[in-house]
């Protein structure tokens, strides 16, 4: 089954990529965006029997850094 | 018996050749070098070198492959055990994904890639590495970076200032870092991450030699010890 494992900056961590993104759109004239963060998307195939708890634990092992990242599972 | 010291080269590695040679010159012994896919190091080692460049290809985060990588266990035993281990550049994102040291290392504040040589004030001079340089004291040193924003939560900032182990500081702006911090110590002080390159900067043909009392102290401290 695929697994997604969004990946994204905690709150309060300065994200300069989002900052730059954020003032492309302004230069293409996009207004009203207050802000934007941009972060990663991690899909895996695994098997049924890959449990939720396995799946926190690569989270929290490798596909996140818990210092500056948060991370949500979501299985389709 | 001579000074072991050892660097370790991932795939992607490019200071690997630059940090062993500094080693050979100040030190006067030959350098090991180690491959990331070996499990274990040499033995009796004096020192352990991970050095700058782009491991992994910078794959999900810098240096988070390298962390995982197999030879990293061993480094982390030997670190618990004491041997002095230097991370620069992406040898410090190494030592951060790795847990050996505090913080994260982001992308420049700039989006930019840095590469010039900046000033760094040197706040700890206690450590094995740093007691060659005075408190306070200026010195000049390389960068070359992309991600070299150190970032930690304030109590993780606080307590670093507080157990003085901020080894160096930038004394310009450069990169985005927190509290400007260049490098950082582990609680034990054998462990030292930075992102300038002292061992780009240990003789006057490679444009000042500021990085040189850095491994002269360290390997001074080790030999006498």
């Amino acid at each position: 089954m695929k697994v997604q494992i969004h990946v994204s900056l905690k709150p309060g961590v300065l994200d300069p990529q989002g900052r730059a993104i954020h003032h492309a759109l302004e230069g293409l004239g996009f207004s009203g965006v207050n802000d934007v963060r941009a972060g990663r998307l991690i899909e895996l195939d695994v098997d049924e029997s890959v449990s939720d708890e396995t799946l926190e634990d690569m989270c929290r092992k490798l596909l996140a850094n818990m210092v500056i990242e948060n991370y949500r599972i979501e299985r389709l | 018996m001579g000074f072991r010291s050892a660097v370790i080269t991932f795939p992607g590695s490019n200071c690997d050749r630059d940090m062993a040679v500094a080693l050979e010159k100040v030190s006067g012994a030959p350098t090991l070098r180690v491959w990331h896919g070996d499990a274990e190091l040499p033995s009796d080692l004096d020192f352990i070198a991970l050095p700058g460049g782009f491991s992994y290809g910078d794959y999900l985060r810098s240096g988070a492959m390298a962390a995982r990588s197999p030879i990293m266990h061993a480094v982390k035993q030997a670190a618990e055990r004491g041997v002095p281990v230097l991370g620069v550049c992406n040898g410090f994102q190494v030592l951060t994904e790795s847990g050996l040291l505090p913080g994260a290392l982001m992308r420049n504040a700039s989006q930019h890639f840095i590469c010039r040589t900046v000033a760094l004030k040197v706040e700890n001079t206690q450590s094995l590495f740093t007691a060659g340089y005075e408190a306070g004291q200026i010195i000049h040193i390389p960068i070359a970076h992309a991600d070299g924003n150190f970032f930690a939560d304030d109590e993780t900032l606080d307590r670093l200032e507080g157990e003085g182990r901020v080894a160096f500081r930038y004394a310009e702006t450069v990169n985005g870092s927190a509290r400007n911090i260049a490098g950082v110590l582990n609680e034990a002080g054998n462990v030292l991450g930075m992102m300038p390159h002292p061992e780009r900067a240990i003789e006057d043909a490679q444009g000042g030699h500021d990085g040189r009392a850095l491994f002269e102290s360290a390997i001074r401290g080790l030999v006498e010890a």
